[in-house]
């Protein structure tokens, strides 16, 4: 019983195995990184949302009362900078993907554990790079850096913030490596690839994006170092270059960056719709190669951010029909999903709400995408808030409603606790109509001709900002309750069992929270990823069953 | 991953076939041949980028998936430039 027990006779666990500040900050275990990782992005998160709370702030009222025009600038600035780079690119991944990839495999953790660990670092350095950029006085580009503003016409920290990006790419192309390496050769005997959960075959897809697409930026943004500080000619007309260019080396990666974004956020949710309406998904095979081929379609579109930029109207062409085919792949997801739920036995659980919300949300932002995509509505309706409001439905109303569902499904195996289930469901609730009431009017506002990025507006728009920032308050306190009773909980939760949930899968096989090394005896698979009983075939449920006991000790004291 | 030793001999003729097109790359541009400069210039670098990967990177004795992960990342700066190009060649169109 010793080794599963530690002096105070409780089970021993990642969390109680060893204390002290030197046990969390030189682990090599991806469980504790993937909490390491969960502070510094919630942090980041903050800040970024404290950004917004200043632009909605401004935006109540027409007139410019609040900041001035150029501190506006700033404020959209190192939002989208914090929020793009800083918390949703490592959000699911760097956390979730982190903690789950090797439990939902079955092996003890990641490939490289200490690149697991430096890739933490790296992030924070790059953060606190960019923090000191924000304290230096900011960037007023645009997160997009977009050139001439961020070379010839800057007078803001560009170099230190790009530098900033620049350094927190390596931490996700580290995360990207370890992702690839470990499901190519870590996965436990009998887990095929056809049996692996849809999360780690969105994670797969995902990697595979990060590492094609982030060096385009990095050495996108070196040259934009080069030519502010060596004057060598790449974008600046004066110097023999061409502005336009930039924005087709930055939407390269900027455009994929969307799907590594989205993608670990679909992944969540195929877990999620099979776990709460107790059935295998429909179409594991299509959705696991939509996943593959939202990855590769999502490189040839970038030009669709470039139809009024005097890009060629033949390749602007080209880029909106390349760009009505993502939504193939995206709807065979979200039909897939839907088709789960029928005749599913479906439980409101708080995850749940988070992924109901999810198919929702991400429809309106990928519906919305497809009419930017089409060039003549684009035209009407470019640099316009309909673009806000539709990107804002794909990564807050997508990427961070399937983050916030995937916290509160895996937050009973992460910490062991569970959370109150009134609170959760309450403040799932309050962020779904907050973010409505936030986003939603933006879409009138764009289509009736509200340019983004101007601090100040004309009279007859004001009741739709009102809303607005009205909404903006609602979703900020929705997003501050879970933060009070998720740390609530670490303490005075209910003690979860292994599988609170009764899910299928192999993270749910181990004890909540997981020994160090995960699984005290090796697994090894012989059913199919979500074998719930109702409509097993071939009694793969029960397999899972019968395995189902085995492989655990004891589960407290 | 793969045991085999590359003699030092292959390494210093790679390198010497480095230098030699170094200097070709530097006589080359001191000639005019019009619409061919780029290209020319384009393909003594492709050639010696490869040059570097096959030998010094070990990529010519290593296992198919190392070969297909660079085809691919190949294929991806494809992308890349052609559809970037589908831009430049096409704005004169109109």
């Amino acid at each position: 019983m010793s080794e599963l027990a530690n002096n105070f006779g409780r089970r021993l666990h990642y969390l109680n195995a060893d204390y002290g500040v030197k046990s969390w900050l030189l682990t090599r275990d991806h469980k504790r990184i993937a909490l390491l990782y969960l502070a510094s992005i919630s942090l980041f998160f903050a800040l970024g949302g404290l950004m917004a709370v200043g632009i909605r702030l401004e935006l109540a009222t027409p007139g410019a009362d609040l900041v001035q025009p150029d501190t506006y600038n700033r404020l959209f600035t190192m939002h989208g900078v914090l929020m793009i780079f800083l918390f949703l690119i490592p959000s699911i991944p760097a956390t979730l993907g982190n903690f789950l990839i090797p439990l939902m495999i079955g092996a003890k953790d990641l490939a490289f554990p200490k690149v697991n660990l430096a890739s933490w670092y790296v992030y924070n350095i790059a953060g606190l790079f960019t923090l000191w950029a924000v304290a230096q006085g900011g960037v007023d580009t645009g997160w997009t850096f977009y050139t001439p503003y961020s070379t010839t016409y800057s007078n803001s920290y560009v170099v230190a913030t790009a530098l900033g990006v620049f350094t927190v790419g390596f931490s996700s192309i580290m995360t990207a490596v370890n992702f690839i390496v470990t499901i190519h050769r870590m996965r436990a005997p009998g887990l095929t690839w056809f049996r692996l959960p849809l999360f780690v075959w969105a994670h797969y897809a995902t990697s595979l994006v990060i590492i094609l697409g982030t060096p385009v930026v990095a050495v996108t943004i070196l040259m934009v170092a080069a030519e502010r500080i060596l004057r060598i000619g790449i974008f600046d007309p004066a110097l023999g270059g061409d502005p336009v260019l930039f924005q087709h080396l930055f939407w390269f990666y900027s455009h994929p960056a969307v799907y590594i974004m989205i993608l670990p956020s679909m992944g969540v949710i195929s877990e999620l719709i099979t776990a709460f309406t107790r059935k295998r998904i429909f179409g594991y095979k299509f959705i696991a190669f939509a996943s593959v081929s939202i990855a590769v379609l999502g490189f040839l579109v970038w030009g669709h951010h470039m139809f009024l930029s005097s890009q060629s109207v033949y390749a602007g062409a080209v880029f909106s029909v390349l760009s009505m085919l993502v939504a193939v792949p995206s709807a065979i997801k979200v039909f897939n999903w839907t088709a789960t739920l029928y005749k599913g036995s479906v439980s409101w659980d708080t995850p749940m709400l988070y992924a109901l919300g999810f198919i929702g949300l991400f429809t309106i932002g990928g519906l919305t995408g497809v009419m930017l995509a089409t060039l003549g509505i684009d035209i009407h309706v470019h640099d316009t808030y309909f673009v806000v409001a539709h990107f804002h439905y794909v990564m807050v109303g997508g990427a961070i409603m399937g983050y916030l569902g995937g916290l509160h499904f895996w937050w009973p195996k992460i910490t062991g606790r569970l959370y109150p289930v009134f609170w959760s469901k309450f403040s799932a609730i309050v962020i779904f109509v907050g973010f409505n009431l936030t986003f939603f009017p933006q879409f009138l506002l764009g289509y009736l001709g509200m340019p983004r990025r101007y601090h100040v507006y004309p009279a007859d728009f004001q009741v739709l900002n009102v809303m607005s920032s009205a909404g903006a308050t609602i979703l900020g306190v929705g997003y501050l309750i879970p933060l009070f009773y998720f740390f609530w909980s670490m303490r005075y939760g209910e003690r979860a069992d292994r599988n609170p949930w009764g899910a299928i899968g192999l993270e749910w096989m181990t004890g909540s929270p997981p020994p160090t090394h995960n699984f005290h005896e090796p697994p090894t698979v012989d059913w199919d990823a979500y074998a719930y009983l109702p409509d097993t075939p071939g009694g793969t449920g029960e397999a899972w069953d019968a395995a189902k006991p085995t492989s655990e000790a004891p589960e407290h004291g | 991953m793969s045991e085999h030793i590359t003699p030092i001999r292959t390494y210093l003729l790679i390198f010497f076939a480095l230098m030699i097109l170094t200097v070709v790359t530097v006589a080359v541009a001191m000639v005019d041949l019009g619409a061919l400069n780029d290209v020319v210039a384009m393909g003594i670098a492709i050639f010696k980028a490869s040059l570097v990967v096959l030998f010094f990177m070990h990529v010519k004795k290593s296992r198919l998936m190392t070969k297909i992960t660079v085809v691919a990342s190949a294929f991806w700066l494809l992308i890349l430039f052609g559809l970037t190009l589908s831009d430049y060649v096409t704005r004169g169109f109109l």
